[in-house]
């Protein structure tokens, strides 16, 4: 095992009665990039305000580069760039003074922070806007504001809080270039999700989470391995006739997913299973053989769908 | 160059560095750079309201009430009203930035979240706004005293210490005004600060002098922070510094106290629980 950089035991957060994070344990290791994959409410952004020190867990431990944020918060703080679920620029700043303010915050010189300001722009393909007030930005460019404003510090950690939900598909891979930019830099990436084809892209190991607890942990393809087959068929019979023909395709493979709309049956070989469906006279009214996702992992592991 | 994190390792082993990471004037730069783009209207209103106080009851109901008895003596209206209108102008500049604007930042904005996911503490936003807010008690009463001068309601140099002091009368102001906001959710809410505000303001002796209350109403008034700011400029105004001109700075030095401990508190409780 690499150096541990955050290292979590039982770690638990309670809201009241309720318990958002429930005795989790994981490492993550000094480069890595690690996913939080789960559905709403699954305790993704407890946990990682627990590890950016601006939360307070209710009992375990966690420490983050060999620090208890409980006593070190300040100093943990230095080493991480937040992106949080909700953008919380300064909305009466411009582009710039955003960024040129964020520094400032870190208690670094006016001269380090205004050059740093050049170059983050130029990241965040901001320049055109940089005397923009943030109100008047698309929700695409104030994401890509924030990122750029987390790592004003220089920040050994960078925490990004499902960096690209509301983006349009061009937009998330813009996102995703910069964030692989940052993986090559030695960056440790910890990012949350709930689209399992961003885990799979930017991930190198991430545990899924529902209901604050931790299902599986692994790297994609891992998880795809141990928890589901190398291939899907998925099959649509009407929605009366799904619940007729289940039990007989039940027979016929290793696992079966029945779906309000669809029947997902996990195979090695899905075209093999499709020949055999029709050699036995069920026509299915449309059929899709695709690889396995963590999707299908995520399914497996909570009998639900990830996104509802 | 110092790295973020040399600095914040820096200081590690001082006591308190949970809540203060000694960066209070990071927060005044942001007002200061926020200020440029915001809007003079509401500024000069705040600052107008002592002045037009001073016209319509010294020019005008002061002509026909000519002087009345002090402490210090007889005095002509005008200037007797002057001092407790300075201290007013101090209270609404710091009232101004304290409040609405902190209402706005916690409740509207993430503005605070943002801050307090970067080394800063609590005890560095609640005493960087509140220092903030005392500028522009500062400067009304500043501005105050530029107006009054050379209308000859300013009876000696010494008064000009009503400056040092208004600026303790407006962090007081400031940093109980911040924590009473950082409590409240709604705007009824808010509402009340200003109802209650404006009644303090005409009853603590601003206009005329509170002995001609009976005396349970003239003991509740002497509890409230406006009468104890209107008493100690015109303490000062008036050359008659006595134990109570120090009762007045001892009130307020408490009300400092009180209020950076609770914004910090209540800081720490909405954003880093
Ligand atoms: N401040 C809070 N007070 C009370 N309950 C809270 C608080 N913050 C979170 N919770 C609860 O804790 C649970 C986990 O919330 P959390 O925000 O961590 O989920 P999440 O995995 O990030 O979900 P999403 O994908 O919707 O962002 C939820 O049930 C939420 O209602
Ligand atoms: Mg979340």
């Amino acid at each position: 095992m690499p150096e541990s950089l955050i290292s979590a035991r039982g770690l638990t957060k309670k809201f009241g009665d309720f318990t958002a994070v429930d005795g989790i344990d994981f490492d993550v290791a000094k480069g890595e990039s690690f996913g939080l994959l789960g559905p709403n409410g699954a305790g993704k952004s407890t946990t990682m305000r627990i590890i950016a020190a601006t939360s307070r867990r209710t009992s375990g431990t966690i420490s983050i580069l060999g620090r208890d944020p409980e006593e070190h918060g300040p100093q943990v703080r230095a080493h991480l760039g937040v992106v949080p679920q909700q953008d919380n620029l300064d909305t009466e700043l411009t582009v710039t003074e955003n960024l040129y303010i964020y520094g400032r915050y870190f208690g670094l010189s006016k001269k380090f922070v205004n050059k740093k300001v050049e170059e983050l722009l130029a990241f965040a393909q901001l320049e055109e806007k940089k005397d923009v007030k943030v109100e008047a930005l698309s929700g695409g460019m104030k994401r890509r504001l924030t990122i750029a404003r987390a790592l004003v510090s220089e920040p050994d950690i960078l925490m990004l809080d499902e960096p690209t939900t509301g983006l349009d598909p061009q937009a998330r891979h813009i996102l995703w270039d910069r964030l692989f930019r940052l993986k090559e830099d030695g960056v440790t990436l910890i990012i949350t999700t709930h689209f399992m084809d961003e885990a799979e892209q930017l991930c190198d190991r991430l545990v899924v989470m529902d209901k604050g607890k931790i299902m599986a942990e692994g790297s994609p393809a891992e998880l795809i391995k141990q928890y589901a087959t190398r291939e899907v068929l998925e099959v649509r019979f009407g929605s009366d006739r799904n619940k007729e023909v289940a039990p007989i395709l039940r027979e016929m493979c290793d696992r079966i997913e029945e779906l309000p709309d669809r029947i997902l049956l996990y195979v090695e070989d899905g075209e093999a299973l499709l020949e055999k469906i029709v050699a036995k006279k069920l026509h299915p009214n449309t059929s899709l053989v695709r690889r396995s996702s963590l999707e299908d992992v995520f399914l497996r592991l909570t009998g639900r769908s990830l996104i509802e | 160059m110092r790295s973020a994190v040399q600095i914040a390792d820096a200081r590690a082993n001082k006591p308190g560095h949970q809540i203060y990471a000694g960066r209070a004037r990071a927060i005044i730069e942001r007002a200061s750079i926020a200020l440029r783009s915001s809007t003079w209207v509401p500024i000069a209103t705040g600052f107008i309201e002592p002045v037009l106080y001073l016209l319509a009851f010294g020019y005008g109901m002061g002509t026909l009430i000519g002087d009345i008895s002090t402490s210090a003596g007889s005095i002509d209206y005008t200037v007797f009203i002057a001092p407790g209108l300075l201290a007013t102008s101090a209270m609404n500049g710091a009232i101004y930035d304290s409040t609405w604007n902190v209402f706005f930042k916690l409740n509207e904005s993430k503005l605070y979240q943002g801050m307090l996911a970067t080394p800063l503490g609590p005890l560095d936003v609640a005493l960087g706004e509140i220092i903030w807010a005392l500028f522009r008690g500062l400067s009304y009463s500043i501005a105050f005293m530029l107006i009054t001068a050379p209308l000859g309601l300013v009876p000696s140099w010494s008064a000009l210490l009503a400056i040092p002091a208004a600026v303790l009368i407006a962090f007081g102001f400031a940093s109980f005004g911040m924590a009473i906001t950082s409590y409240f959710k709604t705007y009824q809410q808010m509402g009340l600060i200003q109802i209650v505000l404006l009644p303090m303001f005409l009853f603590s002796g601003s206009l005329y002098p509170i002995s001609v209350y009976p005396d349970w109403l003239e003991f509740t008034i002497k509890l409230l922070p406006t009468w104890h700011g209107i008493e100690l400029i015109r303490d000062i105004w008036f050359g008659v510094i006595d134990f109570s001109s120090f009762s007045h700075l001892i009130y307020f030095l408490v009300m400092i106290v009180l209020g950076l401990f609770f914004t910090t508190r209540r800081l720490r409780d909405l954003f880093m629980r």
